[in-house]
């Protein structure tokens, strides 16, 4: 049997192709991508930049007597306390959207290292944790959520623990998928065979490898943080008053829809925009991801 | 001479970038004629073979050239520029397709009897479907009965799966046949019955058949014309012999130089030296299923033993008893006399070190999120206590012995050709100059050409780093080249064992002289 220069064309025909480097920039080429990120980016620049540009815009603080109880004059008028609904929505986007962050940051952490674990490992410790898992998923979020902060009370920090802690069952269910399907992988094995500690193979060998339905995850999860804190603050069970927050303004003045419906329409319209976008942005996410192993399998 | 039954001229086709894939290609093939189409992964032989069906995968056009069908009643069409409907009357019936797996081609949740009546229904077969279901399934030599026609798919062996497959495609008396490369995933054996019917079928039948393959010793078996591909161009076509034996195109020649030949000589074997790795009385059950039932293999300092098997034998099984892949068996593993822990992690380190293993799909054993030299620099980095820029050196000069361009280095696996890639996974394992390697089918996933420089590469290895080898694999063909020694797996046992020449020459199991009768020869 004599060499023959093998390669001699394939490395050429592989530099022809040059696959693109990663989800984000896969998903990216996705119209719904570009949509999300920008609706997203409009309501994070809102929240994040009202605290400090309400004041200067209308001269009022968050809980200032601007002027009679529900009277639309001024830029969008005032609530039911007489208190500038401007001001307030600017000022009522920055804490929803850092609990967000925080819930969805603590839910798939765990939920991600619980997943791995249970899919990495297999055998009783697999069905142990995700038959735990199971009888979590059966009770709704909302419902948890509810129960306890009606026995705390409402905390930011409980908040923030108790819709991360809900996100993570749904969370673990998806990176121990993930995770499966890439134990079985011959390279897993390999690292096994040089004796790799066990979490640097979790961490080093796995992870990368499953990021793909990671961020299809994260996304979706931030979606779900910004509605369930939102129905809290509406329920009267997330940010208390007098602080300004967008589901807390949303009960606040309901009840004076019809005649001075910005009180309502805007932290409605802000939180609809923002769950879109994120929503928008998981979607091409997981499209990017999907068409991804599509192609590997082919 | 009478027309050819399939006749494609000047057919050219790109990718819809603009990329040409096939570049005027025109070959002709008469009823009851087999031509094989050869070449490797990528020369576009299967995308020219589906041009006779009419079809384009996914990102392709067709960008000139005709596909003439005379079929056996009716007139010539030029299939090209058919309809989709028209086109998907003809196929199945004038012109059918056998796909190289299967095991994916089968509709998993259908009988077999059934899903061969619905191709003929499907076409208006004229006369009783469920004769011909009887008769079609007894031409490929399967049982007809009721019961046999009931079953699943997955009630059937790969073998028998690829005789139904063949058995759709033959069901209404097509004109061609598209064979595209039916026989990879199985066994000589296997491959040997169904070659034969194939044979026996076309000539029967008067069937043109167009046989897709890279292999060209099954080419020499079959096939009445050669023509081979490369790089999209169709660059010889000719009778078999004449192709085979006096070939003009010098990548036909290069082709055939690689083509593994069990009349080689084998190279002296080293002078017997103490055991460096001995494997005693392994036994591997999962449940009833016994998988090996005692196997002693015994590896000399240097020496080279190749394992020989067929899918089911064990032979990874063992390979990755030895490498400590596989902790549920008993018996002993023992490294210079020393007993070895089952799995790897109770080895120690050095013993870990002295036995190294190369996964056979190069396309799975490296991480598709690290580098090549991050994955070669893996043991490294476990295994000696090499600091980091004395590593580096050392993923280098390895890469340079695998012949692995060194600006490869930091390439993501898939960036790299099959071949490339499965020099980084040796470079992996010998990056730490191991006395052992175990080489567990690390060429079939692989074109025969790059099988070749893989070979090479490995016995050259091996010669340099004065290291003992078991490599696994279940063409025979491979033994003069590579190894000094043949053990023959079957059903869990080893049942013959000896020098290559003695065991080649004069083998004493009956299965060791069926497999040698078998195995296509050029």
């Amino acid at each position: 049997m004599t060499a023959v220069e093998e390669e001699a064309t394939v490395p050429a025909a592989a530099a022809a192709t040059p696959r693109a480097a990663g989800l984000i920039r896969t998903a990216w080429a996705f119209p719904q991508a570009k949509v999300g990120t920008a609706l997203t980016a409009i309501v994070v620049l809102v929240a994040v930049l009202g605290p400090w540009l309400g004041p200067v815009l209308t001269g009022h603080s968050t809980t200032d007597f601007a002027g009679k109880p529900f009277k639309p004059d001024g830029l969008t008028g005032t609530d039911g306390l007489g208190r500038d609904v401007l001001t307030r929505f600017l000022a009522g986007g920055s804490t929803l959207l850092l609990y967000a962050v925080l819930a969805t940051a603590l839910g798939l952490v765990l939920g991600a290292a619980i997943g791995m674990i249970a899919g990495y490992r297999g055998g009783w410790l697999d069905a142990v944790l995700m038959r735990g898992n199971d009888v979590l998923l059966s009770f709704p979020q909302l419902v948890i959520a509810l129960l306890a902060i009606a026995v705390i009370g409402p905390q930011g920090w409980l908040l923030v623990l108790v819709i991360g802690l809900t996100h993570a069952p749904r969370t673990a269910r998806v990176a121990r998928q993930a995770t499966v399907a890439v134990r079985g992988q011959d390279y897993i094995r390999a690292a096994e065979m040089y004796a790799v500690p066990r979490s640097q193979i979790l961490l080093r060998e796995i992870l990368p490898n499953i990021t793909g339905p990671l961020m299809v995850e994260v996304g979706l999860r931030l979606t779900y943080s910004i509605g369930y804190l939102a129905s809290l603050s509406f329920l009267g069970l997330g940010i208390q008053p007098p602080a300004a927050d967008w589901g807390l303004m949303i009960n606040e003045n309901r009840i004076a829809l019809v005649v001075q419906p910005w009180g309502v329409l805007l932290p409605v319209v802000a939180i609809a925009l923002l769950a879109v976008g994120t929503n928008l942005v998981a979607d091409s996410l997981a499209s990017a991801a999907a068409g991804r192993t599509r192609k590997v399998r082919s | 001479m009478t027309d050819p039954v399939l006749e494609v001229t000047g057919l050219a086709v790109h990718t819809t970038a603009g990329r040409a894939v096939l570049r005027d290609v025109s070959y002709a093939i008469a009823a009851g004629e087999v031509l094989a189409l050869v070449g490797e992964s990528g020369s576009g032989k299967t995308t020219a073979g589906l041009a006779a069906l009419g079809h384009f995968r996914r990102g392709l056009v067709c960008a000139g050239g005709t596909v003439t069908l005379r079929p056996r009643t009716g007139e010539p069409v030029d299939l090209l520029s058919l309809g989709t409907a028209a086109q998907r009357r003809l196929r199945g019936s004038a012109v059918s397709y056998i796909p190289q797996d299967p095991a994916l081609s089968l509709n998993p949740a259908l009988r077999i009897g059934l899903q061969i009546a619905e191709v003929l229904r499907t076409h208006g077969y004229p006369g009783s479907v469920e004769d011909r279901v009887a008769e079609v399934l007894a031409e490929v030599g399967l049982p007809a009965d009721e019961r046999y026609r009931r079953r699943y798919p997955h009630q059937l062996s790969g073998g028998q799966q690829q005789r139904v497959g063949i058995a759709m495609a033959f069901a209404c008396r097509p004109s061609v046949v598209v064979l595209d490369e039916p026989t990879t995933g199985l066994d000589v054996m296997t491959q040997a019955l169904v070659l034969e019917t194939v044979r026996t079928l076309t000539a029967e039948h008067g069937v043109a058949a167009l046989y897709i393959t890279h292999d060209l010793a099954v080419v020499a078996q079959l096939a009445d014309r050669v023509a081979v591909m490369y790089q999209g161009d169709l660059v010889e076509c000719g009778p078999a012999d004449r192709v085979l034996r006096t070939p003009e195109h010098a990548y036909t020649k290069r082709l055939l130089a690689a083509v593994p030949d069990l009349s080689a000589r084998p190279a002296p074997a080293p002078p017997p030296d103490d055991a460096v790795l001995a494997a005693r009385g392994i036994h591997v059950a999962y449940g009833r299923q016994k998988v090996l039932r005692g196997v002693d293999l015994a590896l000399t300092r240097g020496e080279c033993v190749l394992l020989l098997g067929e899918s089911g034998s064990g032979k990874t099984t063992l390979s990755q008893c030895i490498a400590g892949l596989n902790r549920n068996f008993t018996g002993t593993v023992a490294l210079e006399g020393t007993p070895l822990a089952s799995a790897t992690r109770q080895r120690s380190t050095d013993e870990r070190r002295r036995i190294q293993y190369v996964f056979q799909s190069p396309f799975s054993s490296l991480n598709p999120r690290k580098t090549i030299a991050q994955s070669i620099e893996v043991p490294l980095v476990r295994l000696t206590a090499l600091s980091r820029t004395q590593r580096r050196e050392r993923v280098a000069e390895m890469l340079d012995r695998v012949r692995l361009r060194s600006d490869l280095a930091d390439r993501l696996p898939d960036q790299l050709s099959g071949g490339e890639r499965q020099r980084a996974a040796i470079a992996r394992a010998l990056v730490t100059t191991p006395d052992v390697l175990v080489c567990d089918e690390v060429t079939s996933a692989l074109d025969v050409s790059v099988q070749a420089a893989i070979v090479d590469l490995l016995g050259e290895l091996r010669r340099e780093l004065g290291m003992a080898m078991v490599f696994v694999t279940h063409n025979i063909a491979l033994a003069p080249e590579v190894a000094d020694r043949i053990a023959v797996l079957r059903g869990g046992e080893i049942v013959e064992e000896g020098p290559v020449e003695t065991v080649l020459s004069a083998p004493s199991h009956s299965y060791t002289r069926e497999l040698l009768d078998t195995t296509p020869r050029l």
